[in-house]
């Protein structure tokens, strides 16, 4: 008999600040959601995100990104998931992100970036609401 | 690219061959009970390679998650390749999970030969995921020879473990007082050894003479640092010889249980 | 009476009444507990004239692309009436990794100046006489090999080192409470900060050698009480080293500053500020009974809070940083950095300093507001609030206390797990709109007007690794390891570190170089998981 299972989401913090308080509070809000979280902590490389989110088969991956470097980092997350087959991970941001850096990310493939001061129900709706092709 | 993960026959022999999506998502389907993860489980139990299997149990914040990311480090340096089962406690309320044991072992996380899974209770009782035996021998079958598992650790009722891990490695923070008391009688009975962690801390030698007194194998540990991790190896090398020995078959409690009780 | 909420409570959640008055005063004594501005207990001030005397010192916070880049707004800043400058690293330099190391990839310039040798130092303060300006260097993990870049332009600018003003962040402790960019494991970390401590007293007089700060701790979630108590608790975490190792508190205890946030809540501000020159005063007078008067004040400097911004309607920030400003003018700061309205969304661009800057001097100027001091003095509610922000954080002082001081509590988690705590509280009552953000949860528009915002050049990175690249070739590749090994053994064999550093950074090793060597001698740190 097959039975539901939460979605498991990895929350992480990539890059090298370590302004921890936004990925702390969506990381509670995803778990009261009733989502199986997986927390990976600060200062984590875009290769760490990558075999990570694969070892724990998670259906999607939110980073915070607050340095500036988001168009580095975000890259090269979907470029690693890509190279390992694993593009079907969605993956959603939280930062500070300049308007047109989020055109530029959501077409690279980021589902969603959530600006400063964005409710945290908006989050935890999105990520309750992403489609279970898995 | 999910698709190709489907067909038990097409997951277990990838599983075989070691392919950690494909690892991954066994333990998934799994946990979720589909058909195909039990065809898939069946598949791989024939001629599936043993592995050693070591259980890590011991109160949240005693160091199970860096002792573990200590013996991973030094199982690679002796060549095995690891796997970790790490649980933490799903909410009963809303079913939702915040598992950060990882944390402590986002180093290991690059290393091709070191797996780690993160596994919520969903309701399960005893300390365990439901899924763990099953997950273990996923792991067994993928070539991970040596398995550590970290238990949730609240206390009382963690025994399922011994079922699983023929080696039970019980973790306790210095300058419990009361506490060890309690766990005597929990934790601590159903344990082969006992680590004192954070030997860096004042009261550690004390908590180490008070236990030596009541359990045959009491080993300072300083998970920070590594100090006493040596001498961790060594004495699950020597428990696992010792049940071998005994030629215990099933995995099981060996029958010379390691409390002297009184 | 119907009133529009059935409770009232200030921003850190004290619970405010409809009205103050004498009842509320009652074991309060004017004589005890507010004396005159510039005597014990200070809560009035440091100094007898405050602002009549002279104004705080405004200073902006600068720093992004190049050397070049910042030094260039550095000259604007000084032309337009600025009178200190204050530097901003970047990240990789602000965890102590040069241009080039793979961890620093797309951050190099992004949130500050990119520093990674001595070389770059120069270009910073190119045209600039260091005795001619005070310069505060926000930097934390590797502050003493900043400041010995610092150390070392003002050598070869010929300046003798008694003649440099400025501040050095060098508070480590908030670190690991809050901000999370750490070197090394906190013990060995506040061996280095009490180096620093030393060598100021000894070589550099002027300087202030840690600002003791509370603006990450607030920035991170926490309570104006919570931002008092931990960032005044380090501050005594940091004159018990250097007593311990041996320095008289006279003579470094006159040098320390702090560094506090400004919120919204216009008088809790206030009170705060208030409360923390009495606390600090009454504490270091328990504790350490010195003789110079100076070792009881507190002097500060204050940012207005940059959490408080909205991406949102950026305009209102202009508003928001106001009230603020004049929040910590009437708490009597010593010096104020006003944020500029952009930045929730990127560095902010030149037009935007220059308005956050007349914000200050419309205040001083023009508000009339400098004309007394402490013209809250008496006010019930605002005596009130002081007494019991006071109270409050020496209710953590015992806390903390029992728990064996800082360090062993940082080590539990415990600061940073109270201040999570604080800043979900928060993130409920905004969600519940229990308080209306303006723009966020009320009054929102629909249609956002974009601001102009400043873009770093990618080009940064490129230059900056190609200088570190030709630096290497070009630089005495003995001469240096020599250096950074003299460095090691120096501190490892618990020598002050300041000497052989500056030897290391005009030896040419870098930033990156430097902090690996010193990571082998002091080891690294991961902190304690609060989720
Ligand atoms: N001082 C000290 N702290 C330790 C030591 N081992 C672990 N810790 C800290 O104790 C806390 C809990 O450790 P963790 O491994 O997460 O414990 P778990 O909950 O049992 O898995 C963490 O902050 C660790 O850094 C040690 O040997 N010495
Ligand atoms: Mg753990």
């Amino acid at each position: 008999m097959t039975v539901t299972s939460p979605l498991r989401i990895l929350i992480g913090k990539v890059g090298l600040d370590g302004h921890d308080r936004g990925v702390k509070l969506i990381a509670r809000a995803l778990r009261d959601a009733g989502m199986e979280v997986i927390y990976t902590g600060l200062h984590q490389t875009p290769e760490q995100v990558v075999s990570t989110a694969i070892q724990e088969d998670v259906d999607a991956i939110g980073l915070s990104v607050l340095s500036g470097a988001h168009m580095t980092l975000f890259r090269r997350v979907l470029e690693l998931l890509k190279e390992q087959g694993a593009d079907d991970i969605v993956v959603f941001g939280g930062g500070i992100v300049p308007n047109e850096d989020v055109l530029a990310l959501k077409e690279a493939g980021v589902k969603a970036l959530f600006g400063p001061g964005t409710p945290l129900e908006d989050i935890v709706r999105f990520v309750k609401e992403l489609p279970r092709s898995r | 690219m999910a698709n190709d993960l489907n067909g038990a026959p097409a997951l277990a022999k990838r599983v075989r061959e070691g392919q950690v999506r494909a690892v991954a998502r066994l333990i998934t389907l799994l946990e979720r009970r589909t058909p195909e993860g039990h065809d898939a489980l069946r598949l791989l139990q024939e001629d599936r390679p043993r592995s050693m299997v070591v259980g890590v149990t011991g109160y949240p914040g005693a160091g199970k998650s860096t002792v573990i990311d200590q013996l991973v480090a030094a199982y690679r340096r002796l060549g095995h390749r690891v796997g970790v089962l790490a649980i933490d406690m799903s909410s009963p309320v809303t079913g939702g999970a915040l598992l950060g044991d990882r944390i402590r072992m986002q180093r290991q996380a690059m290393d091709p030969h070191v797996y780690i899974r993160s596994l919520a209770t969903r309701g399960h009782q005893g300390g365990l995921a439901a899924v763990t035996s099953e997950a273990v021998l996923v792991l067994e079958a993928a070539g991970y020879d040596m398995i550590l598992i970290e238990t949730v650790g609240v206390g009382q009722g963690e025994v399922e473990i011994v079922k699983m891990a023929p080696t039970v490695v019980a973790v306790v923070a210095p300058g419990l007082g009361d506490e060890v008391q309690a766990m005597k009688a929990g934790l601590l009975e159903v344990a082969h050894i006992i680590v004192v962690n954070k030997g860096d801390h004042p009261e550690a030698d004390r908590t180490v003479r008070e236990l030596r007194d009541w359990h045959r194998t009491v080993l300072r540990v300083t998970a920070t640092t590594g100090e006493g991790i040596p001498e961790l190896i060594a004495a699950i090398a020597e428990h696992q010889r010792l049940c071998d020995l005994e030629t215990v078959t099933t995995r099981g409690h060996p029958e010379d249980s390691a409390v002297m009780r009184g | 009476m119907n009133e529009r909420k059935s409770r009232f409570s200030s921003l850190s959640g004290i619970e405010i009444h409809r009205l103050y008055g004498p009842d509320d005063l009652k074991n309060w004594s004017p004589d005890r507990d507010l004396g005159r501005p510039g005597e014990f207990p200070y809560t009035r001030g440091i100094y007898p004239t405050m602002y009549r005397g002279r104004l705080w010192t405004m200073r902006q916070f600068a720093g992004f692309g190049t050397a070049e880049d910042t030094n260039r707004r550095f000259r604007y800043l000084l032309e337009h009436g600025q009178t200190g400058l204050s530097v901003a690293f970047d990240m990789p330099a602000l965890m102590g990794l040069d241009a080039d190391d793979p961890l620093a990839r797309g951050e190099v310039g992004r949130c500050g100046v990119s520093i990674s040798s001595l070389a770059d130092m120069e270009r910073l303060f190119d045209g600039i006489p260091l005795d001619q300006v005070t310069t505060s260097m926000t930097i934390n993990g590797p502050a003493p090999v900043l400041f010995a870049m610092y150390l070392a332009v003002a050598e070869k600018q010929g300046i003798p080192f008694e003649k440099l003003g400025g501040t050095l962040q060098n508070d480590i402790l908030k670190e690991y409470i809050a901000q999370k960019e750490w070197l090394f494991p906190p013990a060995p970390s506040l061996r280095l900060v009490t180096d620093v401590v030393a060598y100021c007293a000894d070589r550099v007089p002027k300087w202030h050698p840690i600002s003791i700060s509370g603006y990450h701790i607030r920035e991170a979630g926490s309570t104006a009480v919570q931002e008092l108590a931990f960032t005044l608790y380090d501050g005594l975490t940091y004159v018990e080293a250097a007593v311990k190792a041996g320095l008289p508190v006279d003579r470094f205890a006159p040098r320390l500053s702090f560094f506090f946030n400004v919120h919204n809540d216009f008088f809790e501000e206030i009170a705060k500020f208030r409360a923390a020159r009495r606390l600090w005063a009454r504490e270091m007078e328990r504790r350490y009974q010195p003789r110079d008067p100076r070792s009881l004040q507190l002097r500060c400097h204050a940012q207005t809070a940059g959490c408080s911004l909205t991406a949102q309607q950026p305009m209102n920030n202009v508003v928001r940083t106001t009230i603020q400003a004049l929040a910590a003018v009437l708490g009597g700061t010593q010096s104020l950095h006003t944020n500029s309205m952009d930045e929730t969304l990127a560095l902010p661009t030149e037009e935007a300093v220059r308005l956050a800057l007349r914000t200050q001097q419309i205040i001083a100027e023009e508000s009339e507001v400098t004309n007394t001091v402490d013209p809250l003095g008496g006010s019930y509610y605002v005596e009130t609030l002081t007494n019991q922000l006071e109270e409050e954080a020496q209710e953590y002082f015992r806390r903390l206390d029992a728990m064996g001081g800082m360090v062993a509590a940082i080590e539990q988690g415990f600061p940073q797990r109270e201040i999570l705590e604080a800043s979900q509280r928060y993130q409920r009552e905004i969600e519940r709109r229990e308080r209306v953000i303006v723009g966020v949860n009320g009054y929102v528009e629909q249609e956002e007007r974009p601001i102009p915002i400043l873009k770093i050049d990618p080009e940064v990175e490129r230059l900056q690794v190609t200088r570190l690249a030709e630096l290497r070739k070009a630089r005495d590749p003995f001469k240096m390891a020599g250096a950074v090994a003299s460095l090691q053994e120096a501190v490892a064999g618990g020598e002050n570190i300041m000497p052989p550093l500056i030897e290391a950074v005009k030896a040419q090793a870098t930033l990156g170089e430097i902090c690996a060597a010193l990571k082998e001698v002091l080891g690294t740190y991961r902190e304690p998981v609060v989720l």
